[in-house]
């Protein structure tokens, strides 16, 4: 589904402000899978995200998405995403928001609602279609984002921290729906965070980056099977919990061997 | 208790107006009692009608046009960067000048039994608040909008379409409505300075004039009616046009 090769991102390039945000970024995302990008602030997370939805053109490398240029995946609207913030039109409804990917596409009316309304569905906001973004909390407001970039059904979901202006327990219930709502969809999912719990409860696999010049240290693989509650106590989760917490500390401290007092310890791959 | 309130506190300040009148034996010239003024708006409310039918009348006309062009001229600015970044302090400075200073200049610019430079005055007034505002909020695009429309592929038609000029809409509302009362006082003062002699400005100037100062008042208070009228209706076109903003 994506595949990074070489990816590096200098913005300001020959200038004072000269910061190299992604450097030799090399990633592959099959398709289904969901893999998270986790690292410090400044890592260069959101914008690896950014090169893979061609916001921002790559300083050189190529990014390759659905098996195309990632400029031309953009026109086709092969993907849809989610910002941290929900960035809803406060001037449509909840439905009408809903419907505007599929209005840009020149999608009839009867078809937009129809799909506007299973969207609605599957997000568990159906009775909330004709109220306006500001009369919504912000997780529901994040749920709308979510059936929106999904409206399309676009193969895959690029998310940029989305839970991460929300409060613990709403957040928890949200990392659940989306997980019920990817397998129902078949969804592809790139998800930004810097929440080591958010991403190994949600990912099969987890690229841990660091800053200054911003690279992918460690793929982490999570084996954690069907994610329900109960696996957010499981000992397994926890050991992958601090085998991510140990690859964020750098390459010093990620020593396989230590990986948490789980028993299946996690095993860790760095990939350089 | 929303709408109790300031009646109370308004009939009671009338009553205390009317009190210090007749017990204070205030000359008219300097502050008539409310109940002379009522005598004169009863007497002929007619005449207070059709002046502020006249003045009102100017009002729109000049209000519609300067909307219309402050409208243009904003969309014009924000389509090109640096003309916006340029134009608006060099209007706002413009603002600053007081416009209504122009009516003499614009009467003798036309006929005397022209309406024009009434109109060409409340339009001059008009367009400051409304330009500014607008192009405030064609120019503020909230950063998340502008990557969701690039992630579609949308071209610069249906990122105005839909994301710029909706978003502006409540912008250009705080300008209408501060436009609304600008046109009344506008379209009335600039009659004090000559030219026909139909409406309320002219009316209150004349009386005033005539030493009928209750009769000014009158005249008065049928601009301040009509100001009210204006803002009313700017306010009712607000809310129907952004059911949004009062949900």
């Amino acid at each position: 589904m994506i595949e990074l090769s070489g990816v590096t991102k200098v913005f300001n390039p020959g200038r004072a402000g000269e910061v190299t945000a992604v450097a030799a970024a090399d990633l592959t995302v099959a398709a289904g899978e969901f893999v998270s990008l986790i690292g410090p602030s400044g890592c260069g997370k959101s914008t690896l995200l950014r090169l893979i939805a061609d916001l921002v053109p790559p300083s050189s490398g190529t990014v390759t998405v659905a098996g195309k240029p990632a400029a031309r995946a953009r026109r086709d609207r092969d993907y849809g995403m989610v910002f941290q913030k929900a960035g809803l039109f406060d001037w449509r409804t909840v439905r009408r928001n809903v419907e505007l990917p599929l209005e840009l596409r020149g999608t009839g009316r009867s078809e937009r609602h129809a799909r506007a309304a299973e969207m609605l569905e599957l997000v568990g906001l159906s009775e909330f279609a004709s109220h306006y973004p500001a009369q919504l909390s912000g997780g529901m407001q994040q749920r709308v984002s979510i059936a929106r970039a999904l409206a399309d059904a676009p193969p895959l979901l690029l998310m940029d921290e989305p839970f991460g202006a929300l409060d613990e327990m709403t957040r928890e219930r949200l990392q659940g729906e989306l997980l019920r709502i990817c397998a129902a969809t078949g969804t592809t999912v790139v998800f930004v965070t810097h929440s080591i719990d958010e991403a190994v409860f949600l990912s099969g696999r987890v690229a841990v980056m660091s800053a200054r010049p911003g690279r992918i240290t460690d793929v982490i693989d999570v084996d954690l099977g069907e994610r329900t509650e109960a696996v957010r106590q499981a000992p397994e989760y926890f050991g992958y919990v601090t085998a991510v917490r140990q690859a964020l500390r750098g390459p010093a401290a990620a020593v396989p061997e230590q990986a948490g007092p789980a028993e299946s310890a996690p095993a860790v791959r760095a990939e350089k | 208790m929303k709408v109790l309130a300031p009646v109370v506190v308004g009939l009671t300040a009338l009553g205390l107006w009317e009190l210090f009148v007749r017990a204070g034996n205030v000359a008219s010239y300097v502050l008539p009692a409310p109940s002379a003024i009522y005598r004169e708006l009863a007497e002929d409310p007619d005449i207070i009608g059709k002046a502020g039918l006249a003045s009102g009348t100017n009002a729109l006309i000049g209000l519609i046009a300067g909307v219309v062009v402050a409208l243009a001229a904003a969309l014009v600015a924000s389509r090109f960067g640096a003309l916006g970044e340029i134009s608006a302090p060099v209007v706002a400075a413009m603002n600053a000048l007081p416009i209504i200073a122009l009516a003499p200049i614009l009467n003798n610019m036309f006929e005397s039994t022209s309406s024009i430079p009434r109109r060409a005055v409340v339009a001059l007034v008009v367009f400051f608040p409304v330009f500014l505002n607008t192009l405030r909020g064609l120019q503020r695009v909230d950063p998340t909008h502008q990557e969701l429309m690039d992630s579609y592929a949308a071209g610069p038609w249906a990122f105005n379409r839909h994301v710029r000029l909706p978003g502006a809409l409540p912008f250009f509302f705080t300008g209408l409505r501060q436009a609304s009362s600008l046109a009344v006082i506008a379209a009335v003062v600039s009659e004090y300075f000559g030219g026909l002699q139909d409406g309320l400005g002219s009316r209150i100037t004349s009386a005033a004039a005539n030493t009928a100062y209750p009769r000014a008042w009158a005249f008065v208070v049928g601009a301040c009616v009509l100001g009210l009228i204006f803002y009313v209706c700017a306010l009712l076109i607000e809310r129907f046009s952004t059911p949004w903003k009062t949900v």
